[in-house]
């Protein structure tokens, strides 16, 4: 058994220490936001958090996170209570399958936790590591746009 | 010995004149074929790596280069009037490359390697010189350099280390060497990133193609000190610098990366000839060095090599076990060069950054590992990867890590 | 589909089951359900008149919407959601003919047991067939309903007013719709005339209402099929053959049988797979299946290089599809060019998945496909089972984009559920897999020729199209890959094409504009040289590229704006507008043209027929390297009746950012045996860095026009729009797609 850290939790779970995390997320964790896109950190589609940092979880063993925070889409808030970059996702409208969101969510929490202020160009290259194929992106970015300002105010307010 | 150097100096600097032969010619003066050549002769030079910006305007300049004695900003060659070549002549043009020297007279640092361009065939230089007058002007004010020795003693650097002259090719040497050689000599500059340099900032000339070290990376040894585990044939080292890739030893990262794109655009033939050249100079030695028989009994390995090995089950193995063939497979590390080198950096900007093709280019592809893997987990992977090729092991690999991750944050 | 998070107790679904051991005050649906039951007599002869749309096919009221006893809504549509919105704007419909809130209603989509069956999705008909149907059989439902109300409640039905599902009286009495409906009331024939609600009451359609399905999408709900689990569920990897028609030689799987997790090993002639107990196991056990298997290479592909010139010596059958005037009389100054479209490909963020289960003698197939009913007849055939025993429920994958490998892997769950009875057997394709075997948007050559006169007109137009067909899709079991390879393999069916007005390769080959001589011809290629069919918009991606670059380069010739010599020659006026709009927007007039920077013009109406689309963007070429920087892309779109605005934006927005890599970066590429494109790394596609600055769409309304179909509209006029572009900022005129930068530095020049 390995024990994980999944978006807050202790989690046990039974599986081969070379699995990738990706699997064990939708698998063992029955979690649905990481979605398999390429399992060659292509794509992006299965881009969690680790310790603060936007990894493919496709190529990330489980044996190497040891104890660092986990956190997927399902930890940024709940279809009842949204957290500040779901619910700009839904503002904004932006998807449209919507496959490759999650991943998308994951990318611009990371940078925007980094770097609250950063700048169209920057969101442009940090995001384009993660590819959609609908053609969401203006939506996409649109909405990264507006969780940035509800982060920013949310900071200011406390 | 400083009066000396000063007195060497002043007697250098008189000697050099400002060129002033009127207004350079109209950009409809350059016939259509000069200017093509021009542009294949710049691909070859990789001039745009050096002289553009991050995110800048090709050849407007403004790309910083290190060097041990401070930073020095690739100049603006488009040719806009008040920040680029715009009022160059071809004789201030010729004389800059032959002679390192610029258009107010002044010596040019040799971070520009005007030791390796002073080998250019006149009319190579005036294709060049047509290809760039015909660029788009950019305005661009290039940053100020922030070397901290004065261009007189570019003079004194100059009298030990500069041999100007144009490249006389041996007539008894096969016709397709003597191209590579000129090539790759004059404007591939290759020596400028894989021999090794002096205190002084000079390459070495007995140590020619030993190795260097460039921007973080290290250019690996092309001659008989090469560890390349495979022998490297003309055919896979045409096939690496023209396309990025030779399927048995690397894809091309780092500043590598640049040569090999602007080598795409360069007729076949050239490639080939200095690829021809580029294995020839391994040809002193037997080729690969033989490596040293791997570390056996499981007795001496140290827990980061239990680790390293379980992380590379884990992280790598998926893909990198089952050979460039397969769906998803990778080069064979007991192939790869990187372990092999005489320092971790290499291995560790690949593993860490990923080999990444450019928007719409069509290219192999490495994914990054920065976040996946903690420092710890990158040392001791990198320690596994150096155990498994044979080589002594690195020292300073944990530093080497987190200099890579400054240099990208 | 409804909402699949309620759905996870009741899987299989089975909701109208339920309902019907619910009692009266629930309709009994009147076509094939699981377990079988027998088609209701079919009440009295339908209507003098043609029913509207899908209704044509599926008269029965009953069968699209269902009042439960609750008041609750059930709306049938055999269309399914593949991200486009379809489910939102069909349930903004039926929630406003029928007066009820949105959440009041569920909606059920493509489900071989319980909807009607539409055939695909596709074409951009999802609106037209089945929004229209819903729209009428709601607001039919609705009067009878009212009828209902007006007799029990003793009131004129103009005296009643509807609201939030019930009617109410002056007095305040009040009849929900729940206690309205019984027996067979709903249980009727539609009429050709529907009384539809008021446009100056409408509060849902014409709206921006939001999509039913994101909220769940972005907070990990069970939102796609390869989200779904089933107790008991095992997962498999198929092998797929290195290439087209390559024989299995030797298969020693031995040694895989013993890997952990390995439940067992199914090898039918080329068709070999592993079912294990978990997902990673499966996959590892695939490599080593792979590994332990030899394969005889295939006939060689004909070269990249000269693919045009091939496909064009290949046998063709030539129809004339349009031929109007007498082109040969037409005089002036004659231009001629050729365009080429290499095979692009659907390439789906998600690789194509499915779920099958057989048990107690019928199988269930929860797939993406885009047609669960041509499909299920295809599994059909494929393991020789009846129609009645087989049902293929769809469940959302990635967006497909056309027929991609989805009806491959519901092929492939169906075998190797049939090989592990009772258990649910989850098929996921591999990213490489789905890459080298889905079918291709075909390679096309496209050549134009036509004359001006001296007035600057033009007075002839001619065009010839080449191209294979655009739909394989299933309908027969050789359309499926596994079936193709199976020990007793099923042939490829002879392909078809798609008649006019519609089109297959010829489609938007006729071009809109008012040319007194004008002659197309199709030229219908048999031989597919790679495995092909229907990618968004079909022939109309590469024949509105053909037509509306031409257009440019008559203008150009013509010394006319591009913008008012389209006009010139457009009789609509809803074209017109269209092409005001987004040049006005624009600012065309007032262009400043610069160093390597210029403007682009295009104007299509999809299929002639379905939705209008004008696009303008300007870009700047960077010589040295040949990339595109696309500015602002200015777009004006109607599409008649506009149900969800922004799900039209949304639908153009994607189809102009996917129509620009298409036209940017994308080609197939192969080797002599076998697809060398196989992930993004060979393929490459547009990214964040690449996309334009901004993209402006405006849509111009028009309530009460038919649905116009919107899904595909944009997908050419962005590709001529962008080449036309580039053509003005560095004199560069580009005829071959895609406008690699490669391509443009050539065409440049050093």
């Amino acid at each position: 058994m390995i024990e994980l850290n999944i978006n807050g939790r202790t989690q046990q779970v039974d599986a081969d220490p070379d699995t990738p995390l990706l699997y064990v997320l939708r698998g063992q964790l029955g979690l649905n936001g990481a979605k398999f896109g390429c399992g060659l950190g292509q794509c992006g589609a299965c881009t969690v958090i680790v310790d603060g940092n936007a990894v493919f979880s496709c190529i990330t063993p489980i044996s190497a996170l040891g104890t660092r925070a986990v956190r997927t889409v399902e930890g940024l808030g709940t279809i009842d209570n949204p957290g500040p970059m779901q619910r700009a996702f839904i503002e904004e409208q932006a998807a449209q399958c919507g496959y490759c969101i999650p991943g998308m969510m994951m990318r611009a929490q990371a940078m925007l936790e980094r770097n609250p202020n950063v700048s169209e160009a920057e969101i442009r290259k940090t995001m384009g590591v993660n590819l959609c194929r609908c053609g969401t992106h203006m939506r996409i970015l649109k909405a990264v746009g507006r969780a940035a300002n509800a982060m920013k105010s949310a900071k200011g307010s406390t | 010995m400083l009066v000396l150097l000063c007195a060497i100096a002043g007697a250098a600097c008189s000697t050099r004149t400002v060129i002033d032969s009127g207004a350079p010619a109209a950009t409809t003066a350059f016939p259509k074929d000069r200017i093509a050549k021009g542009a294949t002769l710049a691909a070859i030079g990789d001039c745009a790596s050096c002289h553009t910006a991050k995110d800048g305007k090709p050849y407007a300049g403004g790309f910083p280069v290190s060097t041990p004695f401070g930073t020095v900003y690739g100049t603006n060659l488009t040719p806009d009037p008040a920040t680029g070549l715009g009022r160059w002549s071809e004789a201030e043009f010729r004389r800059a490359l032959r002679e390192g020297i610029g258009d107010h007279g002044e010596h040019l640092y040799p971070a520009f390697p005007y030791d390796h361009f002073t080998l250019l065939h006149d009319d190579d230089i005036g294709a060049l010189y047509a290809f760039l007058m015909t660029r788009d002007p950019v305005r661009n004010e290039v940053p100020a350099n922030t070397v901290i020795v004065p261009r007189a003693f570019v003079a004194v650097w100059k009298k030990l280390y500069f041999h100007p002259g144009e490249f006389r090719a041996d007539p008894s040497r096969d016709p397709r060497l003597v191209r590579g050689e000129y090539l790759a000599e004059s404007l591939g500059h290759c020596g400028a990133c894989h021999t090794p340099r002096n205190k002084l900032g000079a390459e070495k000339k007995d140590e020619a193609y030993a190795g260097g070290e460039v921007g973080g990376w290290h250019a690996p040894a092309l001659n008989a000190g090469s560890t390349s585990p495979a022998r490297w044939t003309a055919d896979a080292m045409t096939a690496y610098l023209s396309t990025g890739i030779a399927d048995d030893h690397a894809i091309a990262a780092g500043p590598m990366a640049g040569v090999t794109r602007n080598l795409g655009h360069v007729p076949k033939d050239d490639v080939e000839a200095i690829a021809a050249y580029a294995v020839s100079l391994n040809s002193g030695g037997s080729g690969a060095r033989a490596a040293p028989a791997r570390r056996a009994a499981a007795g001496d390995r140290a827990d980061s090599d239990v680790n390293g090995a379980r992380i590379y089950a884990g992280a790598c193995g998926d893909c990198h076990d089952r050979g460039r063939a397969a769906d998803g497979g990778a080069l064979p590390l007991q192939l790869a060069i990187a372990p092999t080198l005489p320092v971790p950096s290499n291995l560790i900007h690949i593993v860490r950054d990923g080999i990444v093709p450019q928007a719409g280019e069509r290219s192999r592809w490495m994914p990054s590992f920065a976040g996946t893997l903690t420092d710890a987990e990158m040392t001791d992977l990198v320690t596994f990867l150096r155990a498994n090729s044979g080589y002594p092991p690195w020292t300073g690999v944990p530093a080497a890590v987190r200099e890579a991750k400054q240099a990208r944050e | 589909m409804t909402n699949p998070a309620d759905a996870d107790a009741s899987f299989p679904p089975v909701l109208s089951r339920r309902a019907f051991l619910a009692g009266s005050g629930a309709l009994i649906v009147s076509f094939a359900l699981w377990p079988l039951r027998s088609v209701a007599q079919a009440p009295a002869a339908p209507a003098a008149g043609e029913l509207p749309a899908s209704l044509k096919k599926t008269p029965l009221l009953d069968a699209w919407i269902r009042i439960n006893a609750d008041g609750s809504v059930t709306v049938f549509t055999g269309k399914a959601e593949l991200g486009q919105g379809v489910t939102t704007a069909l349930q903004q419909i039926a929630a406003e003919q029928l007066s009820v809130p949105m959440n009041r209603i569920a909606m059920i989509t493509a489900d071989t047991g319980q909807t009607p069956d539409e055939g695909y999705t596709a074409g951009s008909n999802s609106l037209k067939d089945s929004g229209t149907a819903i729209l009428n059989a709601s607001a039919q439902v609705r009067e009878i309903l009212l009828t209902q109300a007006s007799q029990r409640l003793g009131v004129a039905p103009e005296r009643l007013s509807v609201r939030d599902g019930a009617f109410v009286a002056d007095d305040g009495r009040r009849l929900g719709y729940g206690e309205l409906v019984a027996g067979q009331l709903l249980h009727v024939n539609a009429q050709p005339q529907s009384k539809l609600k008021d446009r100056a009451t409408r509060t849902l359609m014409g709206k921006p209402v939001a999509r039913v399905d994101i909220p769940r999408k972005v907070t990990g709900g069970v939102a796609y099929v390869q989200d779904l689990r089933l107790p008991g569920m095992v997962h498999a990897r198929v092998v797929r053959p290195p290439s087209y028609g390559a024989k299995l030689k030797t298969l020693d799987a031995v040694a895989v049988a013993k890997l952990p997790g390995v439940l067992k090993i199914v090898r039918n002639g080329q068709f070999v797979a592993v079912i294990a107990s978990d997902e990673y196991k499966a996959v590892r056990a695939m490599r080593a299946l792979a590994d332990a298997a030899t394969w005889e290479a295939a006939p060689a592909l004909p070269p990249q290089a000269g693919i045009h010139d091939h496909l064009l010596h290949l046998a063709s059958q030539d129809t004339v599809i349009r031929n109007a005037g007498d082109i040969a009389a037409a005089a002036g100054t004659t231009i001629e060019a050729t365009y080429r479209r290499p095979y692009q490909m659907h390439g789906a963020i998600g690789p194509s998945c499915a779920v099958a289960q057989f048990r107690n003698g019928q199988l269930s197939v929860w797939t993406h496909s885009q047609g669960v009913f041509p499909l299920r007849a295809a599994i059909a055939e494929m393991v020789a089972m009846p129609l009645d025993k087989l049902r293929c429920i769809h469940m959302e994958g990635a967006g497909c984009y056309g027929h991609n490998g989805a009806d491959d892997a519901a092929a492939d769950a169906a075998l190797l559920a049939l090989a592990m009875p009772d258990t649910p057997v989850r098929v996921q394709l591999m990213r490489e897999q789905e890459h080298s075997w889905e079918p291709y948007g075909p390679a096309m050559i496209g050549k134009a020729r036509a004359t001006l006169d001296a007035g600057g007109r033009i007075a002839g137009w001619q065009y010839e199209v080449w191209s294979n067909t655009h739909s394989m899709r299933p309908g027969k079991a050789g359309h499926l890959a596994a079936a193709q390879v199976l020990a007793t393999p099923f042939a490829i069916p002879a392909p078809q094409g798609i008649p006019q007005p519609e089109g297959g390769g010829d489609r938007n080959a006729i071009p809109l504009y008012a040319i007194p001589n004008m002659r197309i011809t199709h030229h219908f290629i048999a031989e597919m040289p790679l495995r092909v069919s229907a990618l968004r918009a079909l022939g109309a991606y590469a024949n509105i590229f053909a037509t509306e670059s031409f257009a440019d380069e008559l203008a150009l010739a013509a010394k006319a704006d591009p913008v008012e010599f389209r006009l010139k020659h457009l009789d609509d006026p809803r074209a017109q507008d269209v092409i005001r709009s987004a040049a006005d927007r624009f600012g065309w007039s007032a262009f400043q043209r610069a160093r390597n920077r210029g403007r682009g013009f295009a104007f299509a109406r999809y299929k002639n027929l379905a939705a209008y689309c004008a696009i303008a963007m300007d870009v700047e070429v960077e010589r040295e390297t040949g990339e595109v920087k696309i500015g602002r892309v200015v777009v004006a779109v109607d599409s008649g009746d506009a149900v969800n605005p922004d799900g039209i934006r949304n639908q153009i927005e994607g189809g102009i950012v996917q129509s620009l890599s298409w036209t940017l970066f994308e080609s197939v590429t192969w080797d002599a045996t076998r697809i060398t494109s196989r992930d993004w790394s060979g393929y490459p596609i547009m990214r964040f860095p690449g996309l334009p600055q901004s993209i402006d769409v405006a849509v111009i309304d028009r309530p009460g026009q038919p649905f116009l179909g919107t899904g595909e509209a944009a997908q050419g006029p962005a590709s001529a729009a962008l080449a036309n572009a580039v053509a003005d900022a560095t004199g560069a005129r580009i005829r071959d797609l895609p406008l690699d930068r490669a391509r443009i530095k050539a065409a440049i020049g050093a």
